[in-house]
């Protein structure tokens, strides 16, 4: 059953590869714009490397956030979907699945070509990677909540941002954590650590609030 | 302690003989709908709404529009809590059935339920896999043809006219194998053949036994099984 969703929004997105592109071409973009603005200072660079490629990250995922449902809602699919013999959790799970898989994926194996720029140690660049495939599942999962919320919502967009960005906060922090410690030559086990508790947290609790936010939204 | 256990099971035991013996003189009442109210925003649409229906009914919607067709319709599939009153379907609610009513339910709404990006053939392999029923390329060709789209099967919906993406969302209706047909202004945009078509489907179905609930304004004209008509004022 999960199967089915994951490979049917798979499917899906690749027919509209061109949603993909642009999120990693945001992304891209983004994050070489800092080096670009502040100049070749290799040692301010590699000290804003890791918060700059975590942010430019977030910012990437609102993108195609508010696709995640609104899609779906308006071919009326999105109400078969509520009326299948599953509990919707696991539906929400499949979309959410499909997401990551989708739209954060590319960020994570793009992520230490970007980070080139930076100036950043090759083992540096390997724990971006790891707290980027640790972290960002955090940001599908805590994303579902906010585009189930604003669905159907003139400016939804926007309004996802607010609702999520500061959710997000936790994830930042200790995945940008993680990547300066490595730099500073610390540990970055701890980040790493707590990123990965923070991702098994939201893997529980989002899915049914996502759930329960859809069922609000269609009534 | 054993004993008094005893008259209880016997009790239980009786009330299915005799809920048996009833069911097979007269139909048994699939669906049960008491002092249903539905709100929408400030605006009462339908209060007291009762009605029973035996399998193998014919229900038809109608009423101006505005006056709550499509309200009632997503109340009895459970995407819309009701106000007040309750739906039970064989004798119980379908709040406390909550998923497993879904395996006895198909709901067709106005809009499509037809992914663009996906042909024919994928829409309807896809819609049948998520409500459980696995049904193969070939059966699925052969589906597609009886509901005339034979040649365009695998073309992506987009490019399908208004119509026939109705016929694709329709197909479903062949694979599906609910009791419960709750169909909402479906004959928009279909011609002759397909509204015929739609007709000899649902008789089919209350033939086999089963429920349809039509919200339409064009007289569909079943022949089989029992046909009620039930009018909504503004």
């Amino acid at each position: 059953m999960l199967r089915w969703i994951v490979w049917r929004d798979l499917t899906l997105a690749w027919r509209r590869r061109a949603d993909i592109l642009s999120t990693v071409f945001f992304f891209i973009i983004v994050v070489s714009l800092f080096p670009l603005g502040i100049g070749p200072e290799t040692q301010l660079l590699r000290s804003i490397a890791p918060g700059v490629i975590w942010v430019a990250a977030l910012l990437a995922s609102m993108l195609s956030l508010s696709r995640l449902f609104a899609n779906d809602l308006q071919d009326g699919t999105l109400e078969q979907l509520l009326l299948t013999p599953q509990p919707l959790f696991l539906v929400v799970l499949g979309k959410v699945l499909a997401h990551w898989i989708v739209s954060e994926i590319p960020l994570v194996l793009i992520a230490p070509l970007v980070g080139l720029q930076f100036d950043i140690p090759g083992e540096t660049l390997f724990i971006l990677v790891v707290s980027l495939l640790v972290g960002t599942p955090v940001l599908s999962l805590i994303g579902s909540v906010g585009a189930a919320l604003t669905l159907g919502l003139r400016g939804g967009g926007v309004l996802i941002s607010i609702l999520v960005l500061p959710l997000y906060i936790p994830a930042l922090i200790f995945g940008a954590g993680a990547v300066e410690a490595s730099i500073i030559g610390a540990s970055p086990a701890p980040h790493l650590y707590l990123l990965g508790a923070f991702a098994i947290v939201s893997l529980i609790f989002s899915p049914w609030a996502t759930a329960a936010a859809l069922r609000i939204s269609l009534e | 302690m054993a004993e008094s256990e005893r008259p209880g099971a016997t009790k239980v035991d009786l009330s299915l003989v005799i809920s048996y013996i009833c069911g097979s003189v007269v139909a048994p009442t699939l669906l049960e709908v008491k002092k249903l109210e539905c709100v929408r925003g400030d605006r009462r649409l339908f209060s007291g709404l009762d009605f029973s229906l035996p399998a193998g009914t014919y229900l038809q919607v109608t009423g101006p529009n505005g006056s709550g067709k499509t309200s009632l319709l997503r109340i009895l599939c459970g995407l819309l809590a009701p106000a007040e009153g309750e739906i039970k379907w064989e004798g119980e609610n379908i709040r406390s059935l909550a998923e497993d009513y879904f395996t006895s339910v198909t709901y067709l709404g106005h809009r499509h339920n037809v992914k663009d990006e996906l042909s024919a053939i994928e829409n309807l392999r896809i819609s049948n896999a998520l409500n459980g029923i696995f049904i193969s390329k070939e059966l699925a060709l052969e589906v597609i043809t009886r509901i005339g789209l034979a040649g365009r099967e695998s073309l992506p919906a987009r490019l399908l006219s208004e119509g026939q993406r109705r016929r694709v969302a329709l197909a479903r209706l062949l694979t599906c194998g609910t009791k419960l047909w709750l169909l909402d202004e479906v004959l928009s945009s279909l011609d002759k053949g397909a509204v015929a078509l739609i007709r000899s489907l649902i008789e089919e179905h209350l033939a086999g036994g089963g429920i349809a609930i039509v919200a339409t304004h064009q007289d569909l004209s079943v022949a089989t099984g029992s046909s009620q008509r039930l009018e909504l004022a503004t």
